[in-house]
């Protein structure tokens, strides 16, 4: 399991493409998809890559982003 | 808005949401605008301070017209440019209350300029955002107090003429002159490292209110990717190469005491 | 309730304070001065706020931010002042704050001069900022009176949350006379105000504007203006009427001209000419009606003001050509003497 995962609010979304920008691990790209606004959403494009370090977060200008971090101290077998 | 239905998998924690004291009203801006940056960065320290419930922000003219919708707590409408002294009425008639500010360089710089600095001078205890796009957004990307030497805006065709229309306002500058101003300090949000120390900016000028400290301003560089007329990557290469060369980085007047 | 000395300026200053006022921001102009320096030695020491702003713009709009708060509230000026405060009237009118602003006015347009004048009757009655808004305006005519009539204003601004203006010139301002200033309010009786920018803790927030930008919305909010204003015109017209019963010329005047022009109807009375006098109290709302049943039965209303005639105009749409309205004015600070107003009362009676 990655140890990171990002759930970007489809509708919140703008496309503006800052956390693709900003994601150091290029796990981030636009999905092709469009919101009811027409906007082209962000998606995790390599989501194995992600290590959940919520710089995608800090940068959306939409606050459309939520990040998941797997537990440390969370046994492997477990998950 | 919509509602998120991943399923998120055992053995994960979210580390990054939405703010509480944010609303969950979608943020009006552009695509890529730093405001909504910003805007979240003061919900952050509102939460960390647990002052929702006590916290009064004046929504200026201009693309933040709206500010009062995206958060959980009372709000104004200012007249332009006069947000310091609304501010200065709400605060002196119950100090208990914590107020803020949010303006842009239009509205502070240009025709609010008189009631920021007196504001300032008296060191009047409230806390001011002040973000710094170089440009008039919401009316359609006109020349700003702030505007770069030689920037194309829809007011100044050729670029900036400085024999015409003079050199930008350096607001932080000015008012770390003065005496009273508990703090005063410019901050960036075009990376994620900037972004962590205009987040402890925005925290240190409330929590300085909450100690009564008196004036603190953080000035915060922005973009405007419609009216630089750039995709919002490029337009945030902007700010590193041209509007930071002209208004670094840095607290301009800490006062601690 | 004790009889004191008092000038015009500190008698409205000291009624304020006793009306409850909590926040007081101003900026120096003559000939209001003594309101401001009275306010400064007082109102700190009686736990309020006393601020003396940057500007008149700051200043208003200072009172736009106390107002928010959910306290009593005042500024003061004279006319070239009050010019500039009228972008935060608009602003205070458009979001229902309520607040009492004190105009003693002089001599304009321009930076005009510092003599008695009533040249601002269309910018208080009328609406001075932009927008369909209107203030109630009080205007007194002897110093007792001004005091009565602050603490009136509070009272109005509190129940329609409608800003309120006291309309008074530089002759009040200066002139002294015995006082008996009313016991302070409690503050107990202040009306509670649910709408009030106290912190969001345990409610909904509550928000100020005076903005929508949908037609429909703007819309909304324009007909609860108007809603109140009808209900104020209603409820809270004022005026005094003086030997109207049999009078056969009625004159209208207001403020320090409605004082002269009690002198002119005692001296017209002395000669025999059956003279009265309508003084309109408030000014908005106008006492259209009382003015219109006159007419009915005086052959000539005279209006007298301090200015080229601008109350006139709400004379001759009261009176509707019921009667003849002939105007008597001054211009630029100077006050006629009541001999001048009479001559002028005997050009237009028959006997």
């Amino acid at each position: 399991m990655p140890k990171g995962l990002v759930v970007i609010d489809r509708e919140r979304c703008k496309g503006c493409g800052l956390c693709i920008d900003a994601c150091p691990f290029g796990v981030l790209g636009f999905s092709g998809e469009y919101n009811s606004s027409g906007y082209n959403v962000a998606t995790m494009l390599h989501p194995e890559k992600c290590t959940g370090c919520a710089i995608c977060a800090q940068m959306c200008p939409d606050v459309a982003i939520e990040v998941y971090r797997q537990q440390p101290d969370q046994p492997k077998e477990a998950v | 808005m919509s509602q998120v239905s991943v399923e998120i998998p055992p053995g994960y924690q979210k580390v990054f949401g939405r703010p509480r004291a944010l609303s969950d009203a979608p943020y009006t801006y552009c695509p890529g605008c730093h405001h909504g940056i910003i805007g979240r960065l003061i919900a952050e320290a509102i939460d960390e301070l647990g002052i929702q419930g006590r916290t009064v922000g004046i929504a200026p003219v201009g693309c933040s017209v709206f500010l009062y919708r995206f958060y959980r707590c009372d709000f104004i409408q200012a007249a332009h440019g006069r947000a310091c002294a609304v501010a200065t009425g709400l605060k002196r008639a119950n100090p208990d209350l914590i107020v803020f500010s949010y303006q842009g360089d239009g509205d502070l710089a240009a025709i609010g300029t008189a009631e920021t600095v007196h504001a300032a001078a008296r060191g009047e205890n409230f806390t001011v955002i002040f973000v710094n796009n170089q440009i008039y957004g919401m009316t359609g990307g006109e020349m700003a107090p702030t505007t770069l030497p030689g920037q194309r805006t829809v007011t100044t065709p050729q670029g900036r003429d400085v024999a015409l229309t003079g050199y930008p306002l350096k607001i932080s500058e000015m008012l770390a002159q003065l005496d009273a101003p508990a703090y005063i300090t410019r901050q960036s949000v075009h990376d994620a490292r900037h972004v962590q120390l205009a987040r402890k900016a925005i925290l240190k000028a409330f929590r300085n209110q909450l100690e009564g400290k008196g004036f603190s301003l953080v000035e915060v560089l922005a973009t405007c990717p419609t009216n630089f007329r750039m995709p919002p990557v490029e337009a945030q290469k902007w700010v590193t190469e041209k509007a930071m060369q002209f208004f670094p980085l840095g607290d301009l007047k800490v006062r601690d005491e | 309730m004790s009889r004191v000395l008092m000038r015009g300026n500190e008698a409205i200053a000291e009624a304020a304070i006793r009306a409850g006022l909590k926040c007081y921001f101003c900026y120096p102009i003559t000939p209001q001065g003594e309101l401001v320096e009275y306010m400064a030695r007082e109102l700190p020491k009686r736990g309020g706020v006393f601020l003396q702003a940057e500007s008149e713009v700051a200043a208003i709009n200072m009172v736009y931010g106390a107002a928010a708060a959910g306290v009593r509230t005042m500024t003061s000026s004279s006319s070239p002042g009050i010019s500039l405060k009228q972008e935060g009237i608009s602003y205070l009118a458009g979001s229902r704050l309520p607040c009492v602003i004190v105009n003693m006015m002089r001599g304009g347009p321009g930076l005009g001069n510092i003599a008695p004048a009533q040249g601002d009757y269309f910018q208080a009655t009328k609406g001075g900022g932009h927008g369909d808004y209107r203030l109630i305006v009080l205007a007194p005519s002897t110093v007792p009176e001004a005091a009565q009539l602050v603490m009136l204003a509070f009272d109005l601004a509190d129940k329609y949350r409608v800003p309120a203006m006291i309309l008074g010139d530089g002759m009040l301002g200066q002139m002294m006379e015995p006082v008996e200033l009313p016991p302070p309010v409690d503050p107990s009786s202040i009306p509670e105000k649910p709408w009030a920018l106290t912190g969001a803790e345990g409610r909904e927030p509550n928000v100020i504007l005076s903005f929508d930008l949908s037609p429909q919305g703007l819309r909304e909010m324009n007909r609860v203006l108007q809603d109140t204003y009808r209900e104020i015109e209603r409820s809270e017209v004022r005026w005094e009427e003086v030997e109207t019963a049999d009078a056969e010329i009625v004159l209208v005047a207001y403020g320090t001209m409605g004082r002269i022009a009690k002198t002119v109807v005692e001296r017209a009375r002395e000669e025999g000419i059956k003279a009265g006098l309508l003084r309109p109290i408030t000014l908005w709302p106008f006492p259209y009606e009382p003015l219109r049943e006159l007419a009915e039965r005086v052959p000539t209303i005279l209006t007298v003001e301090l200015s080229a005639g601008q109350m006139w105009e709400d004379v001759r749409l009261a009176v509707e050509g019921r009667a003849k309205t002939p105007f008597y004015g001054e211009l630029g600070g100077v006050v006629p003497t009541p001999r001048e107003i009479l001559s002028e009362v005997k050009k237009h009676v028959s006997s």
